[in-house]
């Protein structure tokens, strides 16, 4: 009795403690925890930079610390969350006092409120201490923004053993075919990438963006693209050349010459021998011009207020720094005095790199800042691409990239739409609630039924208050945003426009619902996408979690380990892993097509195959969970009851069917419900793998929101319309799953 | 464990263990090649993935290794074992709060009807289906409303949050599986319900509730982008933001990138190792037969 005792108090104290804990959560930490955050700081600079460009950062930081007394403190952001970051700090003055960023970036920031005029940070007397390409890229309006650090763009690396000069032209360069070895390409570079295909475009003559609209169109951006697509055809550029298909090459030996940027140098240490040229010309046409980017120092409105800030920031600019951030950062620096004929220093192999780089910078055009610009890098990638892979004239490719360039930029409604519908709409919704609360309160038995209730809610009431504050509020604070239109800086209240477009397409003819980037059509992929993951995650984790169960398995604990593997490793590094296995000319997936005696294949060329490459990787990724899932199922099944059925006479098949999935279901259905959704809003593998090639036919609804989110001018409203899209489907497919769970299951009772 | 399965292992046919080793044998290739290719570019030297059929690593090395770990630089050392102490500490605390907050819910879910269940069953099933990405910059505002900001406590408060739905439906569904008439027996025996649930059904769903924890502390041990918004001082970094910055804007050091990937798994496998020795109780121990 003494124990049951025990268990009744420690029952009571489960029960206090849980909710101390949600007190402790909820209310105490408001004021309690308030006096553990970081006492005010000295200047706070946040930067996406690493290995050396950081150290060189720290160390004139460091100076600057130690000359002025004050402390100085350095936070490396990773890249892929430096601009949430930044969004989410800055206006509540969380964020830092001064931060490096490329200057193309500028356009978001001022909509959003980000920075503030360099002020005396970079005062008039300093302009001549620049490169003028690099005070134009900080320049907006006649204002300039940031203090600018160093530049960054593409130039030609010539491998020394392969080419005795650096070739003239792109042609001449291109008629080394042949004559360099087996296996060896003349050049390489991301043709199908538009900030490399850039040059090109540079060079016959066209743009990508004339200041305020999209521009590569016209036949300048058709010779150009139909140049990038006879270089591939005729195997002087490797097909599908990436980034690190570029490092790879040349650092084999495989390539005389590779277009890329300064960051390839540091790869390279030792094995080629190779120097640095600017971009050749195009015979018939002009120069290849690269893309300038420059790193620039920039305050925040916070940052702008403390003359230290303001200080530091212009020191980053100043002669010594800039020569600490030459010599030990390797950087390509903005400040001119860097660049002196300096006494007694020996010039090293880097510094050749640098200057090269340095040259190549001045013929270079800096990009573009515009909000409006970042809208044009999808589709003019998507025609340029569809060019390269031969679909149809290069004409309708381009035109094709305008017209979904402007699709994605149409205008905010011109009138303001009244609220009426939307008001009307939630007051609805509102008053049918209240009066299904009212009948339901005033139903005879609901008193005595809430009485009955009371022990259940000892049980609930924690995780309910957890739940209602950090899940339920930010996403109904999210879905709100979808009322509105315009950036983040000009909200507009639009009340129902943004669902009315995404369901009407953007009010195209009904024939067209089923074209490129509409609703429909991605929805029609995202469920096909869906059923295809989920039916080969439970049937593989369900046919893994029995072969796992039966008693005879010596090698059960190893077998284990290893299945569970691909949900170990962080998903955003194997999905990466799978998308250079799906490479078509050094993918090991075509590589052993060769080795069974297949052909090769494209395999981001075509939708049915990309699609495939999506769902072999998402099927890796997901099935050791439904293998868990049913092995802990498993456990619970009492084996009495397996033995019973066996003694009964059953089958096999029978006692799988009739014993095993109906006990498994309980565990099973949640799983797979939950599994759908995740899948239905599974993210990375399409971003990370297809990356919705080709042509942003294998993206999904999720990959969609995202792309109008942070890809299409930053139209957040637009992107929670889709969110909530999917919410609501993804609610009524549940619905739909969970009938048919709940028919079945009662039927049996 | 083998003493304990070994009953019935005469009847199968050779043929049939046979078939179910190399049905394993191939599952365990397909899910072990990708992984393979990440271990052979952790020890490559250079920082480009090898193109070829066969995941070997050209000059082995274990520069990567060193990068990552910042040997020989003590204070970076330091950072790398306080980044780690970090995430162990996030993902333990998450996976517990995560547990206990869940726990009773879902046993409440499982035994009791109340007003609201229904509607609180379907809320929670809709809160996982709003894409996540929509949510990071309120919850910064929450967390900051809250004084959290930039604390462990408050990534392990929206962490524990993300992953309380999904526990609460997989634990339920383990209270499901148990016979209810266990409980019941214990109640004609004298027990409340609240002891019933303590001495009867938890035991029982020990094995549920490991691997409930454990998918808990997976999700907060492999999540990068809500630490790194949320977090503001290097020395509270997780793991996972630090693996981030390798990857550049323009070039990512994928050596270092696939070496500290490797880092991170080897905890979750012994997580995992551990964690299924529990399965394995849950399947032998008496609490289930009654």
């Amino acid at each position: 009795m003494g124990e049951v005792n025990r268990a009744v108090a420690l029952g009571r104290k489960l029960t206090k403690l849980a909710f101390a804990l949600t007190l402790l959560a909820l209310v105490t930490l408001l004021g309690a925890l308030s006096g553990c955050r970081e006492p005010p700081r000295g200047i706070v600079v946040w930067h996406p930079y690493r290995g050396a460009e950081q150290k060189a950062l720290e160390s004139v930081a460091q100076t600057f610390s130690s000359a002025r007394g004050v402390t100085v403190t350095l936070l490396a952001v990773p890249y892929d969350a430096y601009a949430a970051k930044l969004e989410a700090a800055i206006p509540r003055d969380n964020g830092p006092d001064v931060f490096v960023s490329p200057h193309e970036r500028l356009g978001s920031y001022l909509a959003n409120h980000l920075v503030a005029p360099a002020g005396d940070a970079f005062p008039d007397v300093d302009v001549a201490r620049y490169v003028p390409t690099a005070v134009d890229a900080v320049t907006e309006r006649g204002i300039r923004y940031a203090v600018p650090l160093a530049s960054k763009c593409a130039a030609l690396y010539i491998n020394t053993k392969l080419l005795d000069e650096a070739p003239a032209t792109l042609d001449a360069l291109a008629r080394k075919k042949g004559t360099l070895g087996a296996g060896v390409f003349p050049l390489v570079y991301e043709a199908q990438t538009v900030y490399f295909h850039v040059p090109l475009l540079h060079a016959f003559g066209g743009r990508i963006f004339d200041g305020t609209s999209y521009a590569m169109v016209g036949p300048e951006a058709e010779r150009a693209a139909e140049k990038a697509r006879d270089l591939m055809a005729t195997g002087i550029v490797p097909p599908e050349p990436s980034g690190d298909l570029v490092k790879q090459l040349f650092a084999s030996g495989k390539a005389a010459a590779v277009i890329s940027g300064p960051w390839l140098a540091g790869d390279l240490e030792g094995g080629v021998s190779y120097r640095v040229v600017p971009l050749p010309s195009v015979e018939g046409a002009g120069k290849m011009r690269p893309f300038l980017t420059v790193d620039g120092a920039f305050l925040t409105p916070q940052g702008s207020t403390s003359a230290l800030a303001r200080e530091l920031a212009r020191f980053l600019g100043a002669p010594e720094s800039a020569d600490v951030r030459r010599f030990v950062g390797k950087q390509d620096v903005a400040t001119k005095s860097a660049w002196d004929k300096r006494e007694g220093h020996a010039p090293t192999a880097d510094d050749a790199v640098l200057e090269a780089f340095h040259n190549a910078a001045s013929d270079a055009v800096p990009m573009p800042t515009s909000l409006a610009m970042r809208a044009t890098w999808v589709p003019a990638e998507q025609a340029l691409r569809k060019v390269v892979r031969g679909e149809g004239s290069a004409r309708a490719a381009m035109e094709e990239g305008l017209a979904r360039y402007l699709d994605v930029m149409r205008p905010l409604p011109a009138k303001r739409p009244s609220p009426a519908p939307l008001v009307s709409l939630l007051g609805l919704t509102l008053l049918a609630a209240a009066f299904y609360a009212v009948k339901r309160a005033r139903h005879p038995g609901f008193a005595r039924e809430l009485r009955a209730s009371k022990p259940a809610y000892k049980y609930v009431l924690h995780s309910a208050l957890t739940l209602m504050v950090l899940v339920v509020l930010p996403l109904v604070a999210g879905a709100g945003t979808s009322f509105f239109a315009g950036t983040r800086d000009a909200p507009q209240f639009v009340g129902l426009t943004n669902y009315i477009e995404i369901l009407t397409v953007r009010g195209r003819p009904l024939g067209q619902w089923l074209s490129h980037g509409s609703f429909y059509l991605t929805l029609l992929v995202t469920v096909l996408w869906t059923v295809v993951n989920v039916v080969a995650h439970v049937s593989l984790g369900l046919a893994l979690g029995l072969l796992l169960a039966k008693p005879y398995l010596r090698l059960r604990a190893l077998y284990r380990v290893l299945l569970i593997l691909p949900w170990a490793v962080p998903s955003y590094v194997t999905a990466l892993a799978w998308k250079g296995m799906f490479h078509r000319q050094f993918g090991a997936v075509n590589a052993i097509l060769v080795a069974l005696g297949a052909e090769p294949i494209s395999w981001f060329a075509k939708f049915s195959t990309a699609f495939a490459a999506n769902v072999a990787t998402n099927v890796w990724l997901g099935f050791p969970f439904m293998m868990v899932v049913v092995m802990g199922a498993l456990t619970s099944i009492p084996k009495d009851v397996l033995e019973a059925a066996e003694v009964d006479g059953a089958t096999r098949s029978q006692a799988f069917r009739l014993v095993t999935l109906p006990l498994l279901k309980p565990t099973l259905l949640p799983a797979v419900v939950l599994g759908s959704v995740w899948t239905f809003n599974m993210f990375n593998v399409v971003f990370l793998v297809s990356g919705g090639e080709p042509d942003g036919s294998t993206d999904i609804l999720v990959s969609e929101a995202y792309r109008w989110a942070f890809a299409r001018n930053a139209q957040f409203g637009y992107a929670a319309a889709y969110a909530v899209i999917i919410f609501g489907l993804l609610a009524l497919m549940s619905r739909a799953l969970g009938q048919v769970g709940k028919d079945k299951s009662e039927a049996k009772s | 464990m083998s003493s304990t399965e070994a009953g019935p292992t005469s009847r199968a046919s050779p043929l049939e263990r046979f078939i179910v080793n190399a049905l394993l044998i191939v599952a365990v290739v397909y899910a072990l090649y990708p992984v393979l290719w990440v271990i052979s570019l952790a020890f490559s030297s250079g920082s480009t993935p090898s193109l070829r059929a066969f995941p070997l690593p050209h000059d082995v090395t274990l520069d990567n290794f060193r990068v990552v770990t910042g040997w020989g630089d003590t204070a970076k050392s330091f950072l790398f074992a306080r980044q780690l102490m970090n995430s162990l500490v996030v993902s333990l605390a998450t996976a517990s709060m995560a547990v206990f907050i869940a726990t009773p819910t879902a046993y409440a879910l499982a035994r009791y009807e109340f007003v609201g269940k229904r509607s609180g069953m379907r809320t929670l099933l809709l809160t996982q289906m709003f894409p996540g990405v929509a949510s990071a910059v309120p919850l910064y505002l929450i967390l900051d409303t809250l004084h959290l900001l930039d604390t462990r406590s408050g990534l392990v408060l929206v962490y524990a949050a993300t992953a309380v739905p999904f526990a609460i439906f997989q634990l339920r569904g383990a209270f499901l599986a148990i016979p209810v008439d266990l409980e019941e027996a214990a109640m004609v025996d004298g027990a409340t319900r609240t002891q019933a649930f303590l001495k009867v059904a938890l035991p029982a769903a020990r094995p549920a509730i490991a691997v409930t924890a454990l998918f808990a502390f997976m999700s907060a041990w492999n999540e990068f982008i809500l630490a790194a918004t949320l977090i503001g001082r290097e020395s509270a970094f997780t793991l996972p933001v630090v693996l981030q910055s390798y990857v550049g804007e323009y070039n990512t050091s994928w050596g270092a990138f696939a070496a500290g990937a490797i880092l991170v798994s080897v905890p979750v496998m012994a997580l995992f190792y551990v964690a299924q020795k529990q399965l394995i109780s849950g399947l032998t121990s008496g609490g289930v037969k009654g």
